[in-house]
């Protein structure tokens, strides 16, 4: 199929635990699609050049860029973004109670991206050092908090999960 | 006893959307019908535009227009002066898309406006425009030469402004000095670089006649009321909101061509418009600042105390000077910083180069003065042999002697007056932080021992904050118990909703959840000029205060009335007014907002209002149907905020890496409405100082042609450079305003270059290195090992 002359493409695939299919342009943006076709604009985009991390979503359970996938290559896989974080309004995940008790964010641009790259890193490494979670962000840019409250609400994170599991 | 809720750590309320993927950004917005733009912007630093050839983009499927100047109608006008001051003797701002000329890499020359940003982008490479390269000019110190090319050939000169500032009499002052030491010192180019890119949204309400426009703007009144002179509108037709903004820092207040074109368009087009930046147009579109060129002196007694400074400095305006010389001002005012300085000479040139235009970032032209100053202060104390924190505190301003007049005129106007602030004390507890005696003594020659180039350097600065001219609120309590709140600031992440929900708790005496702070819309507070200058908490704070004073007033007012005692035998506390010593009579404020107004609630359940007989209007003159109020807050002039840093750093001499141990800030922002918030606005400036320091300069080639206008080559730091910062609060109150706080936005920014200058310079006196460039690198750090070895 194509209009404009570009040429678009049905995908499958799921986001957030939801069955999603979609007729998209080869060139969309994973980033694009998630914001604008879906309208979960929590997942942003500060550089489009991978570098940032503001877009980071889980594809597969692995932290990715969604700036530097095309939605085809999310053809089949899993998709997670912020909004499948919290299973409800007085559910928050423990990751978003920490950032909130530890004022892990300011402007909460770059909190998506933070949180859903802790999701993956708490996952693998449950009880982490300060200079772990220092490492494990250190792929994400934030401008407004000098990082000193992310690492505290991520090591309060990793003892809460600890906690509960 | 009155619940205290200024002054404490309360969480912010903003979190919950923010954490959950429901803040609303610019670009999360979406309306049907929505157009893109995309800018064409020149690849040359300095051009003529013979012609553009837009034909073949028109003619593309999905382009709806393609604009150059010719069509932009009412945007045609020159950008805006923003700031206008009387030694700008030669101003110069640019037109919304380039009419004939190019200035600076980025420049906007025209604008697609397609039905996808993909089509829109698709169509820029269909563009040809016919240039005619000019010399560019991109080394202010050439640029000032007489035989330089012009940025502008019209004025004649590249000399946009130039200021002489004199207090006291600096030449006799120097005459007699025992001692004179001379610096030239550098800060480079840097910029705010926010995560989240500008935004604009604009579409024309054909029901009720209304422009709407969500900005990402540190100013959304300035905005709109420069759209409604613009169009012709009345300034209740144009609406601008500023929702959740993804950080500002100082670049995101400004009238951008883009802030009115894509306006225009939603208006020619009557469709919604929209144009996200991507970062290469920020690093090229989005105002820089900071590069600065000092030939500074001081003049010292035999005792290393100040007798006078003298400083001549370049300042690089960039290709225009929308935003005036207000950066340069407060570097010349500010360069005393704590000291007594009772002679003072300080000029500058404003100097024009074909880059992009510099206007405030995070400091404001203060980084640059503390660099300055500090520099000398170590200098001094090198020189004489004395210790660097005594030479500092033989030199403060003595908390006796506030106000203290420095003898300039400051940004807004009014005299560089220092409010209040304690100096002495504040040295003395970082040095008591640090175990800074200790740390001389012991730790260090015993970490050098082992061959390690460990260094210790402390820095001390002022920063004038919460400026003028004003800022109002409103504040409402509701027949519900609910209080609305609303200010004409908007927010880049600074908590307002959070920390004017606390002042305003804490004088009603209500649960801080039930206080609602609406921010940065237009349709709600009209008045205003934004947020900048570390004013917000200042200002609006004060403002809120005074609104909510006079609701709490009106509050008793009508609680004594109703229930025929004296007001001052009534109290609040706990979310009611009442009697005191007989607390079951008295009324929630729900129930006093009721009484205010004489209406039925329905659904209101037991209702404070009862049928009464008549005895006249049911509004007797002079009363409102409301607990409300609105108050304007206008400061006198600054209030001066203040802070000491003191750092251990270590340099690996193989790399030129540089590596903090210890970090430690005492800062005195007066009272402090919410302690977690003023240590968040710390570590942040912090962070960005330390940018500043070491990794984040913008680097133009000699073409004018910006070499790192990316995340890969433009550093900023990340989790790993910045290490754990350790803050200790004073709290000197403002005289000036009724909350006695002072701002902490930028505080942090400012004294880190001057900070990790001379910690790098301790570190490596074996190499006899001596710092003068700001930021520093590994590269220029091992320059400076070779060079001075």
């Amino acid at each position: 199929m194509s209009t404009n002359g570009v040429e678009r493409k049905r995908i499958r695939l799921t986001v957030n635990g939801a069955p999603v299919e979609r007729d998209v342009e080869a060139r969309l943006l994973l980033s694009d699609f998630l914001r604008h076709e879906l309208g979960l604009t929590g997942t942003h985009v500060g550089c489009e050049h991978g570098v940032c991390g503001a877009c980071t979503v889980l594809v597969d359970g692995e932290p990715a860029r969604s700036c530097l996938m095309f939605a085809v290559q999310a053809d089949g896989h899993t998709v997670e973004t912020v909004e499948g974080l919290a299973t409800g309004d007085d559910a928050l995940h423990p990751l978003q109670r920490a950032f909130w008790e530890k004022h892990g964010l300011q402007c909460g641009y770059c909190t998506p991206g933070m949180l859903m790259v802790l999701k993956a890193f708490l996952a693998e490494n449950p009880n982490p050092t300060e200079g772990e979670v220092r490492e494990a962000i250190s792929g994400n840019l934030c401008r407004c908090t000098g990082y000193q409250n992310i690492v505290e609400a991520a090591l309060e994170a990793a003892r809460l999960m600890r906690q509960l599991s | 006893m009155p619940t205290r809720i200024f002054g404490e750590r309360i969480k912010r309320a903003e979190d919950p959307r923010l954490l959950t993927g429901r803040g609303r950004f610019v670009d999360d917005i979406d309306l049907p019908g929505q157009l893109h733009v995309a800018f064409l912007r020149s690849p040359h630093a300095h051009a003529r535009v013979r012609a553009i050839d837009a034909s073949a983009a028109r003619a593309m499927e999905g382009v709806v227009a393609v604009w150059t100047y010719t069509d932009i109608g009412p945007c045609q006008r020159r950008m805006p002066l923003l700031i206008p001051h009387p030694d700008l003797t030669h101003p110069y701002t640019r037109f919304a898309l380039a009419r004939d000329e190019v200035n600076h890499v980025g420049e906007p020359v025209a604008m697609v406006i397609a039905e996808s940003r993909y089509l829109a982008e698709d169509a820029l490479e269909a563009i040809a425009v016919d240039w005619e390269e000019l010399p560019p000019v991109v080394d202010i110190e050439a640029a000032v030469r007489p035989d330089a090319p012009l940025v502008h050939e019209e004025l004649g000169t590249n000399v946009a402004a130039h200021y002489v500032g004199i207090v006291g009499d600096p030449d006799r002052a120097f005459a007699s000095a025992a001692h004179v030491f001379r610096e030239r010192l550098v800060i480079e180019r840097s910029a705010s670089m926010p995560i989240e890119p500008r935004a604009i949204l604009a579409t024309w309400d054909d029901t009720d006649g209304v422009l709407r426009v969500w900005d990402t703007t540190q100013a959304p009144i300035v905005i709109r009321n420069a759209l409604a002179a613009l169009f012709g509108l009345a300034p209740t037709q144009v609406h601008v909101v500023a929702p959740d903004v993804g950080g500002g820092f100082g670049g995101k207040i400004m009238v951008y061509p883009e802030e009115v074109l894509v306006p225009y368009a939603a208006l020619a087009l009557r469709r919604p418009v929209k144009w996200t930046e991507d970062r290469f147009e920020h690093f090229v579109g989005t105002n820089h600042e900071r590069l600065q060129i000092h030939d500074a002196e001081i003049a010292v007694d035999s005792e290393g105390r100040i007798l006078g400074v003298r400083d001549r400095f370049l300042h690089d305006a960039g290709a225009y000077t929308p935003y005036g010389i207000i950066v340069p001002i407060i570097t010349a005012c500010q360069l005393p910083g704590p000291y007594k300085v009772p002679n003072y000479h300080v000029e500058f040139r404003a100097v024009y180069s074909n880059t992009v235009p510099v206007s405030p970032y995070r400091g404001a032209g203060r980084p640059h003065a503390c660099f300055v100053m500090e520099r000398l202060m170590d200098r001094v104390a090198d020189e004489l042999g004395l210790d660097r924190a005594e030479v500092r505190q033989r030199n403060f301003i003595q908390p006796d002697e506030f106000p203290y007049d420095v003898g300039l005129i400051f940004q807004d106007g009014a005299p560089t007056r220092y409010d209040s602030g304690n100096y002495p004390a504040m040295l003395d507890r970082l040095l008591q932080e640090m175990d800074y005696h200790r740390l001389v003594s012991e730790e260090l020659p015993r970490l050098r021992a082992e061959g390690r180039y460990v260094g210790l350097g402390i820095a001390c600065y002022v920063e004038g904050t919460g400026i003028g001219p004003y800022e109002g609120a409103h504040v409402r309590v509701e027949p519900t118990g609910h209080v609305y709140v609303a200010t004409g600031m908007p927010q880049q992440g600074q908590a307002h909703q959070t920390v004017l929900a606390q002042i305003v708790a804490e004088e009603l005496q209500v649960p801080v959840e039930t206080v609602h702070v609406i921010e940065g819309d237009t349709a709600h507070f009209e008045f205003g000029s934004g947020t900048y200058a570390s004013r917000s908490a200042v200002v609006a704070g004060s403002a809120v205060a005074l609104a909510a004073r006079s609701v709490r007033e009106q509050g008793l007012r009508l609680a004594a009335e109703e229930l025929e005692v004296d007001p001052a035998d009534l109290l609040v506390e706990d979310g009611r007014v009442f009697v005191r010593g007989t607390p079951e009579r008295g009324f929630t404020w729900a129930q006093l907002a009721q009484l205010a107004n004489p209406l039925r609630y329905a659904y209101a359940g037991d209702l404070a209002v009862r049928p009464r007989p008549w005895s006249g209007p049911a509004l007797p003159q002079g009363r409102q149907p409301a607990l409300e109020a609105t108050e304007y807050y206008s400061p006198p002039h600054a209030t001066w905020a203040s802070g000491a840093v003191g750092a251990v750093i270590e340099v690996d001499p193989a790399t030129g890496l540089l590596q903090f141990h210890r970090l430690w800030v005492v800062h005195d922002c007066g009272k402090v409405i919410n302690p977690m918030v003023v240590e968040g606005q710390i570590h942040g400036g912090i962070a960005q100082g330390i940018g500043g320091a070491f990794y984040e300069r913008l680097h133009y080639d000699e073409n004018g042609q910006l070499l790192n206008a990316s995340f890969m080559d433009f550093l900023i730091p990340t989790a790993m450079e910045i290490p754990r910062i350790e803050v200790a609060h004073l709290e000197t109150p403002s005289p000036l305003n009724p909350l006695g706080v002072k701002g902490v936005g930028e505080a942090g920014a400012i004294p880190l270059p001057a900070l990790v200058a001379a910690a790098v310079e301790d570190a490596l006196r074996p190499f006899q290195v001596h710092v003068t460039r700001m930021p520093l690198s590994p590269d220029e750090l091992l320059r400076l090992i070779h060079t001075e070895a």
